[in-house]
């Protein structure tokens, strides 16, 4: 979420922040619902799960239940744990169709070792870094949180967590700690260069380290070219303007085609562009 | 909870480690839940399943019909896998509690949630 004001970690515990008026937010809100769905969507793309096979996966910070519909349309089984009682209550009513347990991620995920295929988190880990109480050890939690999902994944799974680190030094802090616990893996960038799309995937293997997933990035996706590239392909325009003589054809196409690429409406060029007009003075 | 969830929750209390599996299981609501029958992920989770702690379970909730451990080509038994599927997939367990077996901590379920959370000193802090 694209919070204007102070980052919501920084206002309390994530228990109390998540209260039925924030919940009813994620049962009611589109806009909200439609982004988290994207995000779930992602995070099972990159989960890159063998196909056509229904997994059982792991959804830490579950919440409503949003990121686990999901999971459930794609066809896997799932079990959401979550710390927010009135979170808790808007998944019960919306009825998923996994288990969801109330639970505090810092303290551990209480499973089995080997039990999941997978674990998906959208945009809860942040939540660890925050000492609420004074007997909280951000590291410590983290650590414990990490080492557990470690065991309670079965071998060669992965665990991708979007997230929303408030600097670097927290994304240090969170990816320190994973890979203590033995992950390999790092983090995948999607959107790097828009504020508002920007998206953190920590993307974690339990076994042997193998290829980290590339970000999706502006250039490919039509929507987000609004942004200019920093490269250095302006030199060459500004070169080739300058050898031309002012309000010739040449530079009359060439400013065209400048103003083209700046995204304006230009009239098509014709026979007729540039062409000398009658003298009227 | 599902009888699935519960035959792979241990309990993570400071010092217990492994000797906190199984939970016992104790449940005064019970639904049972239709759920689409798929029978690839059945077969996939029947390794998973710890059977003494299943068996334990069903027998807490009086349930019938409850195979005694995977039978041989379990993959391909439909009836098996029918029966597993309704085991571990349909029977919803609404109140109750879990109790680990080596602190004797109680973890309440209430509607259909059981409450993890553990107080301070139980945290391996």
């Amino acid at each position: 979420m694209a919070f204007r004001g102070r980052r919501p970690e920084h206002g309390g515990p994530p228990e109390l922040f998540y209260d039925e008026n924030e919940a009813r937010k994620y049962v009611r809100n589109s806009r909200m619902i439609d982004i988290q769905t994207k995000m779930a969507g992602r995070a099972l793309e990159l989960l890159y799960l063998p196909e056509g096979q229904p997994c059982y996966l792991l959804d830490v910070g579950c919440g409503s239940g949003l990121s686990g519909d999901y999971l459930s349309d794609e066809g896997h089984y799932w079990v959401g744990i979550d710390i927010s009682p009135a979170m808790l209550d808007a998944a019960l009513d919306r009825d998923t169709e996994g288990d969801v347990l109330l639970g505090d991620m810092g303290q551990g995920i209480p499973f089995k070792p080997g039990s999941f295929d997978g674990c998906i988190s959208i945009s809860a880990v942040q939540w660890l870094c925050n000492a609420n109480k004074k007997s909280d050890n951000p590291a410590k939690r983290l650590y414990c949180f990490f080492s557990s999902l470690y065991s309670v994944l079965a071998r060669g799974a992965r665990a991708v967590l979007q997230l929303y680190p408030e600097n670097s030094e927290q994304l240090e802090l969170i990816t320190t700690q994973a890979m203590k616990a033995g992950f390999t893996g790092g983090v995948v960038v999607d959107y790097p260069n828009s504020a508002k799309a920007k998206k953190f995937y920590l993307c974690l293997l339990s076994g042997p380290s193998s290829f980290l997933p590339k970000g999706l990035s502006d250039q490919k996706d039509g929507d987000e070219e609004r942004e200019s590239a920093f490269t250095k392909e302006r030199v060459p325009h500004r070169a080739a303007r300058r050898g031309m003589v002012r309000k010739s054809r040449d530079w009359v196409l060439e400013k065209k085609e400048r103003r083209r690429r700046q995204g304006k409406e230009v009239r098509p060029d014709t026979q007729y562009t540039g062409r000398k007009r009658k003298p009227y003075f | 909870m599902k009888l699935l969830t519960h035959n792979l929750l241990t309990s993570h209390v400071r010092g217990v480690g492994p000797r906190g599996f199984p939970l016992r299981l104790q449940a005064t609501e019970v639904r049972i839940n239709p759920v689409e029958f798929n029978p690839e992920f059945v077969a996939r989770m029947i390794p998973k399943v710890e059977w003494a702690a299943l068996l334990e379970a069903a027998d807490t909730l009086h349930l019938v019909e409850v195979p005694k451990g995977p039978t041989e080509g379990y993959e391909r038994d439909e009836q098996f896998l029918r029966k597993m599927h309704h085991v571990l997939l349909e029977v919803d367990v609404l109140e109750g509690t879990l109790q680990c077996p080596e602190s004797g901590r109680l973890f309440p379920i209430s509607r259909g949630i059981p409450n993890m959370l553990l107080n301070d000193e139980e945290t391996e802090t």
